[in-house]
């Protein structure tokens, strides 16, 4: 008896100050929510905005010439207009000149560098039979070492004029690119390596070899069929 | 109300001497990097280079300020046993708003300051502030903590950021300095380069410390 007259109270004031830490840590975390929505939803068109301008001059690096650009999409079988939903490794982003003709596609590329993935945009132009721009989207390449491959002149001169000619059965590549010691280039289809980056080079050049020989044989087979879209893209 | 008098409190506080000097302790006898070496991890990681160094210094700032801020006027309300991970819950969504803010402002400098944005969060220095200062002063005083702390945390990674931006790629803020053929020290911008850079910043700190206690 004695024992449950002393315990009552104190379990009274237990309840009271659970009740109000729960209050408090509710209430915060409900004030903090409302603050993260509300700076989410003002900044989601500023974002998304910035994203696109980003991809545009991209684009517009790794094809020359290019004064509008249109996105599509490979559903399989055709390329169809872009809805905005498609995954990424299915869009393809055609460009066209003032005077409307076609300049080339840029393409997403990904490779496995040294620390992490590294997104590349290429340009590939179908009357040269060659990649003719090369960008990156995003890397976490080491500073000073394999972050080269966005900087080192000699390395990206490789993607002035890098050849990948369809071959005489048009379903795959005459040459697929492949990846030379840095000032051992012999060829058309050869990407030059750069020393102290060569885990970094070789991705990149691994990257677009696959992507190349995936998309360059049905791209030049369907060139005929771009044709820039009546409203000029944004 | 009370929010009120504290604000009052504020001006009020400019002009107190003591108030001063609660500004100044961040910058210079407490400095978060150089006297109490707090907050390492950006300090090492994200200075190398000029412009790195001063966003991830305003954002820490920006960060470390609202939070003091509200710890301080919600003082009273929060109770003893929940107060860290409150403290927590405070500094995070002030993070993940300046990581939005940032990402509107700039793709490009999102992309080169990376995870550190987020890992603000446990950035033990805005975590020792509420502790320490916010939970037990006017909002006032605090946001004056916060002002001095963030400026001097942004000070200290500029040092860094600059001297190594110098030295690993031969600019500032971006802008060349040296004529073609000066070889850049890339160890400077490397993880080792920020230790070096540190050691020898702290070492100066102490030098100057000492003179200025003998004398």
């Amino acid at each position: 008896m004695s024992e449950t007259m002393t315990i009552a109270p104190e379990q009274k004031a237990a309840t009271g100050n659970s009740n109000k830490m729960l209050f408090a840590m509710v209430g915060i975390g409900l004030m903090c929510a409302l603050l993260i929505v509300l700076t989410y939803e003002g900044t989601k068109p500023i974002i998304a905005k910035n994203k696109a301008a980003a991809l545009e001059q991209a684009i517009f690096k790794v094809l020359p010439g290019t004064m509008t650009t249109a996105g599509y999409y490979w559903d399989g079988n055709a390329f169809s207009p872009l809805k905005g939903t498609e995954a990424e490794g299915q869009r393809v982003y055609a460009g066209f000149s003032e005077s409307g003709t076609l300049t080339g596609f840029a393409l997403p590329a990904v490779g496995l560098g040294y620390a992490g993935e590294i997104r590349v945009l290429y340009g590939y132009d179908p009357a040269q039979e060659a990649l003719v721009g090369f960008y990156v989207l995003e890397s976490k390449e080491t500073p000073g070492l394999g972050d080269k491959i966005e900087k080192d002149p000699a390395f990206l001169a490789n993607f002035e004029a890098l050849s990948v000619a369809v071959g005489t059965d048009g379903n795959s590549l005459k040459n697929e690119i492949t990846y030379a010691k840095s000032g051992e280039k012999q060829n058309a289809w050869e990407v030059d390596g750069i020393t102290g980056a060569t885990i970094s080079s070789k991705a990149v050049t691994e990257a677009l070899s696959t992507s190349t020989a995936e998309w360059v044989p049905r791209l030049y087979e369907a060139k005929e069929r771009f044709k820039p879209q009546t409203q000029s893209h944004e | 109300m009370n929010k009120h008098t504290d604000k009052s409190g504020f001006f009020a506080a400019l002009e107190d001497s003591s108030s001063a000097d609660t500004f100044l302790r961040g910058l210079w006898k407490d400095n978060p990097v150089f006297v109490q070496v707090l907050g390492m991890c950006p300090v090492l990681a994200v200075t190398n280079t000029s412009m790195n160094a001063l966003a991830m210094g305003l954002a820490t700032a920006f960060v470390l300020l609202m939070s003091n801020v509200l710890v301080s006027s919600l003082r009273h309300f929060i109770p003893k046993q929940v107060r860290i991970a409150s403290y927590i819950l405070i500094i995070a969504t002030f993070v993940t708003i300046t990581d939005y803010a940032i990402m509107a402002i700039s793709v490009e400098l999102h992309k080169s300051l990376g995870a550190f944005i987020s890992l603000i969060v446990v950035n033990c220095l805005i975590l020792s502030r509420a502790e320490a200062f916010a939970s037990k002063n006017t909002v006032g005083q605090s946001m004056l903590d916060a002002l001095g702390m963030g400026v001097g945390f942004t000070f200290a990674l500029l040092c860094l950021g600059v001297v190594r931006e110098v030295l690993g790629s031969g600019s500032i803020f971006g802008f060349g300095l040296f004529p073609d053929g000066f070889q850049n020290w890339i160890v400077m911008i490397l993880p080792a380069g920020g230790f070096f850079t540190l050691a020898i910043w702290l070492l100066l700190f102490n030098i100057l410390k000492q003179k200025r206690a003998t004398t």
